[in-house]
């Protein structure tokens, strides 16, 4: 039998013949007990994290203890994605566009240090300096790689945040478009960011004018 | 034990004209003539049967000459070969593809001229692989400078001994891990520069010749795709369901290994190999180490030899468990068998966690030995999956899934691949054997103490996927073996010949260390020039290598017999684009 318990708001007295069968809940209570207890994460790795995050679907750390073995291949139909490995310049475009594929509600983590930060190749030319300088981000998972416990733990601190969250304020059921839209960046000489192109026209003309003088 | 070694072929008496040996201290081998290059290595392949070109690529003697070095063996076993084409370091830098006497040589190239820029004359399609057609430069000569340009050599200043933070961002002018070329402006940048050039190297395929006048198409699987293991894109041209060409387009992990690799001092890069092929960092360490104590001319302590043997050969089983259950996956038996193979994996993992600290990344050799010995509770465990569960397991791996009717219908026959295709393309690993060509490092040129052991090279003869699987199979039984011997013979002792040092030094001159690592042949050519760092880091990846014959294997199967092959080949993105 499912155990509703978490779900039932304190001050309420359910009579002794109902008990187990009704619960006295709210409306934001039950919406974010149905979100959090199925997220449905993106089948969608880029590096070593990914072997991990493999390593959590699998026997011994089991993540469908928490509904979130559905791994999907399609973000269509996808509630997290877990960033997991080094993002490079070559591979962000397609990141940000798997990105605005998810529908709402939608969340990220960030797992190891290359998705938060650029980690051990921070350095490396074609290596993005973490994921959130692109899209947002919601939970960040440190380790390299981070063990399976830590991500499991990085899910269930996503799961408390979804706990907080509250139907009549989240962005997907405000006025305006269905669902954050991120421009996708351009592979140039280097990586553009369509955000900033002002500013790198600026900077790069400024640089030329150094040059000559 | 094979201590046979061949009469030292002398080169230079057979083409006086074009070649010289290279006498700089420290190096061996031969500098050919650039203008004979063809001659020369057609030669060698031919009369002198070195007919596996294992790995090609270049060294920028900043400011004078660029090299390009060949490193080529005999299948038949026994020491390779190195050769040397140098060039004055003025653009345009010409030297001849080998791409005609072996094709395995085509990606290698490509990468050659990707990160150092030097044109391969003759090369069927030289593109950029790991960047993007478009970026600017060659990241890997001396004089170019990544955006988050601190120095030439670690440790940095900033870093140690005076120890001021700061972060990379603030030195920038981007404020970011960028850098555009002066007064340039994205408003003039025509977007998709990259896949032009690609599509037009297709677009020849595209028409059909059949009476019909069918439409054929091209589809992009990938970077992200289920079954591509990662971020692995291949473009292919169908004729219906059918491949007509088929090509790789990689670089989407390409974590600049050998940039960073090059201002690491020696010993920084150890942590670095481990994220190359992330299945197997305990191999990976050992080709390292391997490179850099046949530098230095350390030897290693007897304990340390056995438990590089036993982690290495680990490594193997696991990799290969991996592999069969994923390949089901590909196969639509979705999860199931790899849920199989990853409760295996843990049980090896846990040892390796107890050697090294650390499940994955492990870091565990050091110039001269191996960090630490492995615990004794620790070598109990291994003693109950080598002689108890592993071989219950790979024989129940054998008992669900040898006969199974579909993984039979859909592997027999599917990317065939002759011996001889094989070999012109550089393949290494369980797919050459699997093709009838028993080659392995470990027999045809021993390395540590694999001369000490009663194993057999595992060889199968059809070279179709299923072979394939059979043999990965054949190895772990094989790898059960030595892991038997090695455990029952392993004396007690020290794990390190030398102190334990942040710092090593270690002398002029180049070095190939090779080994056999679980998914073929594992190279690290590394050249000093005495300072702490190394001059030269470059990975001879096995994945990277094996998927130059990608097209070939794939021509003239169905589309869904692509993602078979690519499972089968057994690649990973981390050594593949590195
Ligand atoms: S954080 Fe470490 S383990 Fe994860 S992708 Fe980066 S290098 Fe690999």
């Amino acid at each position: 039998m499912v155990d509703h318990s978490e779900l039932q708001v304190p001050g309420y007295e359910i009579p002794p013949e109902m008990q187990g069968q009704v619960v006295i809940t709210t409306l934001d209570r039950i919406y974010n007990w149905g979100r959090r207890s199925s997220l449905w994460p993106m089948m969608f790795g880029l590096a070593c994290c990914a072997i991990e995050m493999i390593a959590v679907q699998a026997p011994r750390f089991d993540l469908a203890r928490f509904g979130m073995e559905v791994m999907r291949p399609s973000p269509r139909q996808s509630d997290v994605m877990i960033v997991a490995g080094t993002v490079t310049k070559k591979m962000v475009p397609a990141v940000v566009r798997l990105y605005n594929q998810m529908p709402e509600p939608k969340y990220v983590v960030a797992m190891g240090a290359c998705a938060s930060s650029g980690g051990p190749f921070k350095a490396g030319y074609n290596v993005v300096a973490g994921i959130d300088k692109f899209i947002p981000v919601d939970v960040y998972i440190p380790g390299c790689p981070p063990t399976p416990e830590a991500l499991i733990y990085g899910m269930m601190k996503l799961q408390e945040k979804i706990d907080k969250q509250s139907i009549r304020q989240v962005r997907w059921y405000q006025k305006g478009p269905d669902s954050v839209q991120i421009p996708v960046p351009i592979l140039g000489p280097d990586l553009i960011d369509p955000r900033r192109a002002e500013e790198l026209k600026r900077i790069a003309a400024a640089q030329a004018q150094t040059q000559e003088g | 034990m094979a201590t046979v070694t061949a009469p030292a072929l002398d080169l230079a008496a057979r083409f006086p004209q074009a070649v010289r040996p290279d006498t700089r201290p420290g190096y061996s081998g031969w500098i050919v003539e650039k203008d004979h290059l063809l001659e020369v290595a057609t030669a060698l392949r031919d009369e002198f049967g070195y007919d596996l070109l294992s790995s090609v690529t270049g060294v920028d003697y900043y400011p004078d000459t660029m090299e390009v070095v060949y490193h080529a063996y005999k299948t038949t076993g026994g020491p390779g070969i190195v050769f040397k084409v140098q060039v004055p370091r003025q653009d345009p830098i010409e030297v001849p593809s080998v791409t005609p006497i072996w094709a395995g040589a085509e990606f290698q190239e490509r990468e050659a001229w990707d990160l150092l820029g030097i044109r391969f004359v003759g090369h069927p399609d030289l593109r950029r692989i790991l960047t993007w057609e478009g970026f600017a430069g060659h990241p890997l000569r001396k004089d170019w400078k990544e955006p988050f340009y601190e120095e030439e050599a670690k440790p940095y200043k900033s870093r140690w001994p005076d120890g001021k933070f700061f972060y990379a961002e603030e030195k920038n002018p981007f404020k970011d891990n960028l850098k555009f070329p002066p007064d340039f402006n994205p408003e003039d940048w025509t977007p998709d520069k990259a896949d032009a050039l690609l599509y037009a190297s297709l677009a020849r395929y595209l028409k059909s010749d059949d009476e019909l006048k069918t439409d054929r198409v091209i589809i992009n699987l990938g970077p992200q795709h289920p079954s591509t293991h990662g971020v692995f894109r291949a473009v292919a041209v169908l004729d219906g369901e059918t491949v007509v060409a088929l090509k790789p387009v990689v670089g989407y992990l390409h974590r600049n290994h050998e940039k960073i690799g090059e201002r690491n001092t020696f010993l920084q890069n150890m942590p670095f190999t481990d994220r190359l092929d992330y299945f197997n960092s305990m191999s990976n360490n050992w080709a390292y180490a391997l490179a850099v104590e046949k530098l230095m001319g350390i030897q290693v302590p007897e304990r340390a030899e056995y438990l590089r043997v036993i982690m290495a050969e680990l490594s193997r089983i696991q990799n290969h468990l991996i592999l069969i259950g994923m390949l089901l996956n590909d196969l639509g038996a979705y999860f199931t068998p790899s849920l199989y193979a990853f409760e295996e994996r843990e049980l090896i993992l846990d040892i390796f966690e107890a050697a090294s600290g650390s499940r994955m990344m492990c870091n565990y050799h050091r110039f001269g030995g191996v960090v630490r010995d492995i615990p004794p509770e620790a070598l109990q465990k291994l003693k109950g999956l080598v002689y108890d569960r592993l071989p219950r397991k790979v024989d129940e791996f054998d008992r669900l899934l040898t006969e199974n009717e579909i993984l039979v219908s859909r592997l027999k026959g599917v990317g065939k691949l002759s011996a001889e295709d094989a070999i012109r393309y550089s393949i290494t690993g369980p797919v050459l054997r699997a093709c009838g060509v028993p080659y392995d490092v470990r027999r045809a040129e021993p390395y540590g103490i694999y001369d000490r052991f009663d194993f057999d090279v595992a060889v199968r003869y059809n070279g179709d996927v299923y072979d394939w699987y059979l043999i990965r199979l054949d190895e772990i039984r094989q790898s059960l073996r030595i892991l038997d011997q090695a455990i029952r013979q392993m004396p007690e002792g020290p794990v390190m010949s030398t102190k334990p040092q942040y710092q090593v030094r270690v002398p002029p001159g180049e070095a190939y260390g090779r080994i056999e690592a679980p998914k073929g042949e594992l190279g690290f050519y590394v050249v000093s020039n005495g300072k702490p760092n190394p001059w030269r880091y470059h990975v001879r990846a096995p994945s990277f290598v094996n998927i130059t014959a990608l097209e070939k294997m794939c021509v003239g199967n169905k589309i869904a017999d692509f993602v078979v092959i690519l499972g089968a080949i057994d690649i990973v993105l981390g050594e593949l684009d590195r």
